[in-house]
């Protein structure tokens, strides 16, 4: 079920835009509001409708399994560690669902990533990704593959 | 400068029915084009359709009373303070711009209707509203325009990048700006001199754009976002909250979450 946005509560603050994995929360140009560029390559991950402080992101329901009339709706509560959901169904029924998103305070067990050193351009060349090889809690140089081994055809 | 009634030195240019009848024509053209907005967008009429449709999933209904503490608590804090763009920098120069131009227009209607004829005594309260109304639309807007936007700030478009969202923003700047050099210009009284002229055509040319523009502009979201707010508040008063789940029964004992970080990993 992908997303859209409803305009009218759109502040157009970009949080949806910076969490987007798929990269596809973008800001209209007309309006600055958030908009989903490509529905098709939604990944219905949910992550901008959690991180949505306006409650401006809804998902919409493919027809054949979701008929017109249902709503699933999210209400995240990050102060409260919270994620409530409802879900309406099309003959008016209705279910109530909250959930605790967290048990630790915020920001205690999550790296500061915008602390860190800015990785060097040369980084991207190599074949060690982001904290390694400290992050797989080992100080050894890590395995590569060497470039002359790959197949013919294969250019990197 | 900040007790120079532009208005009043200009009319020996122009006499004041001249410039009344400016600003009605301005007013004429911010209600065609909010009307051919609305007519064309539809999106009163989806408003309307969506709030009745709320009002079926209401658990309780409002009584007069109770909707007009909502609606009263909705202008006062969340209009009047624009709330939703949350703490911080965004409300600041929101919040500067927005009285900053409410101020600025009320002062121009003010002296343009009760203060332009070349005998008139303007009271300084009104020079002073609409000087320093003007110098907080310049700041607020510049403010937003060069260290706020959103698809700067959280998508790394260049700062330069000019888009038709900032149509609205860049007119109201314009006005504002133009306004004061043109009021400083006359203030230095350079005998008639070709510069304060120029900065007059410039401000009624921004004047033109801004509100004849505004079908083109997000001129309307002032119209649109306090009717969207109020709607927002009644429907959580009455409990279909835009369907949305009700607030969890927990304490708030995890800190602000998201709210932390401004969005800017791109």
């Amino acid at each position: 079920m992908s997303t859209f946005v409803y305009m009218t509560r759109c502040d157009g603050c970009g949080h949806c835009v910076d969490i987007c994995p798929s990269d596809i929360m973008h800001i209209d140009e007309t309006i600055r509001r958030a908009v989903n560029i490509e529905p098709n390559f939604c990944w219905e991950c949910y992550a901008c409708v959690k991180a949505c402080p306006n409650h401006a992101i809804d998902v919409r329901g493919y027809a054949d399994f979701a008929p017109m009339g249902h709503s699933v709706r999210v209400r995240r509560e990050e102060e409260k560690g919270t994620i409530s959901w409802k879900i309406k169904f099309r003959n008016g029924k209705e279910k109530n669902f909250v959930s605790p998103i967290t048990t630790k305070p915020w920001g205690k067990f999550i790296p500061k990533l915008t602390e860190e050193d800015k990785p060097k351009q040369g980084a991207i060349k190599t074949q060690i990704l982001y904290n390694e090889p400290e992050g797989l809690n080992t100080k050894k140089e890590l395995p590569s593959i060497a470039k002359d081994s790959f197949k013919k055809g294969v250019y990197y | 400068m900040i007790y120079n009634n532009p208005f009043s030195t200009l009319s020996e240019l122009v006499p004041p029915i001249v410039m009344q009848g400016f600003l009605i024509t301005m007013i004429v053209f911010v209600a065609i084009g909010t009307l051919v907005d609305i007519i064309h967008k539809k999106n009163v009429k989806y408003f309307f359709e969506n709030a009745k449709k709320a009002k079926k999933s209401a658990t309780r209904e409002l009584g007069i009373g109770e909707k007009t503490s909502v609606i009263v608590k909705t202008v006062v804090y969340d209009i009047g303070t624009t709330s939703e763009l949350g703490a911080g920098k965004r409300r600041a120069a929101h919040l500067l711009g927005m009285y900053g131009t409410i101020l600025f227009w009320i002062a121009s209607t003010v002296m343009i209707f009760c203060y332009s004829s070349q005998s008139s005594n303007t009271p300084s309260l009104w020079t002073v509203i609409w000087h320093v109304g003007a110098i907080m639309t310049v700041l607020g807007g510049s403010w937003f325009w060069f260290f706020l936007r959103v698809d700067v700030y959280s998508e790394a478009h260049p700062w330069y990048r000019v888009i038709k969202a900032d149509l609205f923003v860049l007119a109201l700047i314009a006005t504002s700006l133009f306004g004061l050099i043109w009021s400083y210009l006359q203030f230095l009284n350079l005998n008639d001199r070709w510069d304060d002229k120029v900065f007059l055509v410039l401000y009624v040319v921004s004047n033109l754009v801004l509100f004849g523009g505004v079908y083109w502009s997000k001129f309307a979201h002032m119209f649109y976002k306090p009717g969207a707010a109020i709607q927002k508040n009644l429907a959580e008063a009455d409990g279909s909250r835009d369907n949305l789940p009700p607030e969890a029964d927990a304490p708030k004992k995890f800190g602000l979450g998201i709210k932390r970080e401004a969005p800017k990993h791109y």
